[in-house]
């Protein structure tokens, strides 16, 4: 198109050439028909496990903490594990929405939505974690500063990772879940003209706030869109970086790390690519949208988590030789223990499931088939999943004096919860692929439209760009 | 105020650039264009000023950096000074995640609310389609009707000319 050479194609991200109307039907379809039988089992496992996490939960409330297998030597375990597990899951939706549109990507089109909607069910799950690991959820509220407060004048430490925490991840969740509603307005707007329900129109109406199409109002859309991409991209980069600061700037030796934030960050955006994979994977199959999310997007983000992947490898690299060369005995046999000690398993998933497995999409054999990317797509998450187990347990478990040692051994009410978390998530994204609009009908659209060759740019038309000011 | 205008669909983006690049041409004032997407190229062609949103978002984003510095700086050096590792109280790196975390914050907010508050959208609007089709595959352009008789014939030519499937007359608020 534009700036190409001679002889070299667009990519095409829609296979075939539906019309218009084709696109929006084919986009509502999985909101008017009935779901496949598919769907249906997928919503019963979601549904009891988001049961299981509140009958875990309101036990974990109840008696407190100690339920989980946290001890003096191990304070922070599955939870904080699971905290940081979720919030990277959401980095890779921030990335399409956001900095794929800077970098105006078009194959991020077909996918942001669905990958936005991911980063707030994440989110939501992250933020569950801290809450009850408080024990006393009630009192969440001392986390913000607040005045009039009942401790005197005593304010929140802003010099505290924790702190900045707070601030950081409820930013996140607010800009995430405003950027992700503002992208809805248009095809709430054609659902609202499509529907015939007396109370789907009414919502749908509601929710698309008397959006006209008009111009006027399209282009000052695109500006702001534009906008909230620029201030997502260096938020999500910050967001990620701050949680890697909660480890960094403590003493403790395999958290004391300076490569903590890059690191981080890679590992949140592959560990999201992995879940963008699994659930693309799923919803093209059960809801019919091959022509949407094509081969193409499914190889695209397997190149994406073949190049996070090696990030994340390098850093572990990284951090062994600094182990070595720094020559600080104590960093040393942490990474010795990492390597042999009692959690080693842990460690050796993590390097198959994060430095090994991603290698394999250099072949374009495996990119392109379903079922390996598939496969690959879960194993990256249970190897992100380890990641953070590793990081934060083993650091823990064995720190400093041989008197402050000791094991962790997870309880059932810590799988429970961990599984939990897994049920919320996919009920309310279940629930979203069923309800709302999960392909952004009018970004396809205009795609669709340049890629038939409607290139609507000025001075390549048929008026050769001598528009009358 | 009622006015009368006229109501042209296209099924194809090049006609309707080509339809309101004419219109604009012969002097015909162009309301607005209506479509399931944005057009690129239609900014110009309309004659459409660059939003001063981006404006909007600067100065929320300087409201929210100076609230952070100032609500950090207050209760951590004025209010209630903590040793914490014995840092000085004004340990301004350790305040700059915050103050980057608020200064997005207030400026996303601030910029989606102007938008919002300048295009007039709101929860429970009337919404005001001129062709129920719009938000599904159906381009429009709107123009005012010229007041005398010619022009108006005129009009109606050089959008059926440019390929419009249809043009009617109507009457709205505008």
């Amino acid at each position: 198109m534009d700036n190409l050479p001679e002889g070299v194609t667009e990519p095409r991200w829609i296979a075939g050439s539906p019309t218009l109307k084709q696109i929006t039907a084919d986009i509502a379809a999985p909101m008017e028909g009935r779901p496949g039988k598919l769907w249906y089992v997928c919503f019963v496992f979601a549904a009891l496990g988001l049961l299981d996490l509140l009958g875990m939960a309101t036990y974990l409330i109840a008696k407190g903490i100690g339920v989980w297998g946290l001890n003096n030597s191990v304070g922070w375990a599955f939870d904080i594990t699971n905290f940081v597990f979720w919030i990277g899951i959401g980095h890779a939706g921030t990335l399409i929405s956001a900095i794929l549109l800077l970098f105006r990507q078009k194959w991020r089109t077909s996918i942001n939505r669905s990958a936005e909607a991911m980063t707030i069910f994440a989110v939501m799950c992250a933020g569950l974690f801290p809450l009850l690991h408080m024990g006393r959820p009630w009192d969440a509220f001392f986390i913000f500063p607040y005045f009039p407060n009942q401790h005197g004048p005593l304010w929140v430490n802003f010099r505290s990772p924790l702190v900045w925490d707070v601030f950081a991840i409820s930013t996140y969740f607010t800009i995430s879940l405003v950027f992700w509603f503002l992208g809805l307005i248009p095809d709430l707007a054609t659902m609202r003209d499509r529907s015939i329900g007396k109370i789907k129109k009414l919502v749908f109406g509601v929710l698309s706030l008397g959006w006209n199409g008009s111009h006027r109002t399209w282009a000052r859309y695109e500006v702001v869109s534009l906008i909230l991409a620029g201030l997502a991209t260096p938020l999500v980069l910050s967001v990620h970086s701050i949680v890697s600061m909660d480890f960094a700037t403590s003493l403790l030796p395999g958290w004391h790390t300076t490569i903590f934030p890059p690191y981080f960050v890679a590992g949140a955006i592959y560990s999201g690519f992995g879940m963008v994979l699994t659930l693309l994977i799923l919803t093209r199959q059960t809801m019919n949208l091959q022509r949407y999310i094509t081969m193409r997007h499914l190889d695209s983000m397997a190149k994406v988590l073949l190049l996070t992947g090696s990030i994340v490898s390098f850093a572990y690299a990284t951090e062994f030789f600094a182990a070595w060369y720094g020559g600080n005995i104590y960093e040393r046999y942490h990474f010795i223990n990492r390597a042999t000690g009692p959690y080693a398993f842990g460690f050796y998933l993590m390097v198959l499931c994060n430095a090994i497995a991603p290698q394999l999409f250099w072949f374009k054999k495996i990119r392109n088939n379903v079922a390996i990317l598939f496969v690959i797509s879960i194993l990256v998450n249970i190897g992100m999943w380890f990641e953070r187990f590793v990081i934060i347990v083993v650091s823990l478990h064995r720190a400093f004096l041989p008197s402050g040692w000791g094991m962790f051994y997870p309880t059932l009410i810590d799988f429970g919860i961990l599984v939990g978390s897994f049920g919320l998530f996919f009920t309310l994204f279940l629930l979203f692929i069923r309800f709302m609009p999960m392909i952004a009908a009018w970004e396809v659209k205009a795609v669709a439209v340049e890629q038939a060759g409607h290139g609507a740019d000025p001075g390549h038309g048929a008026e050769g760009g001598s528009h009358a000011g | 105020m009622r006015a009368k205008i006229l109501v042209a669909s296209f099924a194809q983006v090049e006609d309707l650039l080509r339809a309101v690049r004419k219109a604009r041409r012969e002097l015909f004032r162009v309301y607005d264009v209506f479509a399931p997407f944005p057009i690129h190229g239609l900014d110009e062609a309309m004659g459409i000023r660059r939003t001063r949103l981006p404006y909007v978002t600067l100065i929320a984003g300087l409201t929210g950096l100076a609230t952070a510095l100032t609500l950090q700086f207050y209760t951590n050096v004025l209010d209630w000074p903590l040793n914490v590792g014995g840092k000085p109280d004004n340990s301004l790196l350790a305040f700059i995640p915050i103050s980057f975390e608020l200064t997005v914050l207030f400026a996303g907010l601030t910029t989606v609310g102007a938008f919002l508050l300048r295009a007039r959208l709101y929860p429970g609007k009337a919404v005001w389609l001129v062709n129920p089709a719009i938000t599904d595959d159906t381009f429009v352009v709107v123009l005012r009707k010229p007041s005398d008789d010619e022009s108006h014939q005129r009009a109606v030519a050089l959008l059926k000319e440019s390929g419009a499937a249809s043009v009617t007359e109507s009457e709205a608020n505008l």
